[in-house]
């Protein structure tokens, strides 16, 4: 429920609309599906996005919409159904308790909070999947929270787009 | 029943508590692990889903398709004259095997009937082209192009022009799924073609085999060639699978470690052949009936 960018900042933002969430949150989808083979680095688009309207919108993002995701993110990627929607489910819920807390601080600081979730996202993942009896995919694995992590900023100004436009618009004064 | 006055007004509402909702849905999600972990309950809503995905899917492979197109396409003259000097050279060298084959394999029919023995089995195969590997970096998968639209069926052996290169495990309406066998969880009998010893070949990290349970004196070298034995019922006899790369015999170990390398292009792109199903082994007759009729057959053997 942030009308800010920041708790500390000054701007006063429009309220975000519910249907912006949802197709953020299906973009984020798309980028996951997209077949980039084994590369290491490439972040987990929808624990990002996931994790961002949970920081900023605690009340409007469902743990049943995390839990939704996560299934369709199992089917896609062909992994053991119950392994993305555990992983989110959890990082939805801290995320939304840290949610007061991350925004008092600057962008870099709360990369800097994200970074130990999306960490914690991949490894109840492995731990999920270690215990059903898989292979250890390697430390390259985790690479991926730390671009993710370095994501928040550019993710930030992308998503906060929308509320960034004016209240009212005049069209002798456009800007 | 609900007295007036005696609940908070509505835009208090907000449902369950975050760590209730939260504790329901791990719950749930937990559940779904075990189910599909242990029991492989979900195959039916994973297809339903995979259908409503599929269109995505399709879209966001339209870039990386379009990516390889290009290079295709700028990929000079000079290559592709080469690649086909190469495959004229390959076809010259090959055509002698090839015209023979003919003869030998009506020889080998013609020996097995003097023998009377089972004619050796001929499947059909459906050509597909691997279009990516699964996201899921736990496992070795790729997806194919051919589902159960073109009569794809779990369980069919997956192979290219050098060996096998693994088995559909899970089939999708439009697309399947292949478990390569450098897999954890696949293995695959073979035999040693130097000299016919039978084992169990197990996918290990790093894209490479393993030979488990071979005691430490078995002989095995490196650079054994090893077919597929054809015991399994699924794959044909003497498809090529892997060649040994470095045995270790270390005296604290019981068992040698015989570490060795996938016959077939395993971790390339291209184009796959999916053999039809095996016809299926006879029953074992014998030992079925003596497990589950004990009664009986002592009493047959006091007659006796």
């Amino acid at each position: 429920m942030a009308i800010q960018p920041t708790h500390s900042s000054r701007r006063i933002l429009l309220p975000v609309r519910q249907w912006f969430i949802l197709f953020s949150l299906a973009a984020a989808l798309f980028l996951n599906l997209i077949p980039l083979g084994d590369t290491f680095g490439v972040p987990d688009w929808v624990a990002l996005v996931l994790a961002f309207w949970s920081v900023r919108e605690p009340l409007r993002l469902g743990m049943g919409t995390a839990f939704i995701a996560g299934l369709l993110m199992d089917v896609a990627s062909g992994s053991v159904m119950g392994q993305h929607p555990l992983a989110y489910l959890l990082l939805t819920f801290a995320a939304g308790g840290l949610s007061r807390r991350i925004l008092w601080f600057p962008l870099v600081q709360q990369a800097l909070h994200i970074l130990p979730l999306l960490l914690a996202t991949q490894v109840v993942m492995v731990v999920t999947r270690l215990v059903g009896g898989a292979d250890f995919p390697g430390w390259g694995y985790f690479l991926g929270s730390f671009s993710g992590a370095l994501l928040w900023f550019p993710l930030t100004f992308i998503l906060l787009l929308p509320q960034y436009q004016p209240h009212e618009k005049d069209e002798n004064r456009p800007i | 029943m609900s007295v007036v006055g005696h609940q908070p007004p509505p835009f208090f509402k907000r449902g369950p508590a975050p760590l209730a909702r939260l504790a329901f849905f791990v719950i749930l999600s937990l559940a779904l692990l075990v189910l599909d972990l242990k029991y492989r309950y979900l195959e039916l809503a994973r297809q339903g889903l995979a259908v409503v995905l599929y269109p995505l899917q399709r879209t966001a492979y339209t870039p990386v398709d379009l990516y390889e197109q290009l290079g295709d396409y700028f990929s000079s003259l000079a290559d592709v004259q080469r690649e086909n000097v190469q495959l004229k050279r390959k076809e010259l060298e090959s055509a002698n095997w090839l015209l023979r084959q003919q003869h030998l394999e009506l020889e080998n029919q013609r020996l097995r009937e003097l023998l009377d023995m089972k004619a050796r089995q001929s499947v059909p195969g459906t050509l597909a082209e691997i279009l990516y590997t699964a996201r899921d970096p736990f496992s070795r998968r790729v997806i194919v192009d051919k589902g159960s639209q073109h009569d794809i069926a779990a369980g069919q052996a997956v192979v290219d022009e050098a060996g096998v290169l693994g088995q559909v495990t899970r089939v999708y309406p439009l697309q399947s799924e292949v478990t390569l066998v450098t897999d954890k969880n696949q293995a695959v009998p073979v035999k040693i073609v130097r000299n016919g010893l039978r084992t169990v070949l197990f996918g290990a990290s790093g894209g490479q085999l393993e030979l488990r349970f071979l005691a430490a004196n078995a002989d095995v070298q490196p650079g054994d060639l090893l077919v597929t034995s054809g015991l399994d019922g699924v794959y044909l006899p003497g498809l090529p699978v892997a060649k040994v790369l470095r045995v270790d015999r270390d005296a604290a170990y019981s068992f040698a470690r015989i570490v060795c390398e996938p016959a077939a292009g395993v971790e390339k792109h291209g184009q796959v052949l999916i053999l039809g199903a095996r016809e299926a082994l006879p029953p074992q007759v014998a030992e079925t009936e003596a497990r589950d009729k004990p009664v009986k057959g002592r009493k047959a053997r006091k007659k006796e």
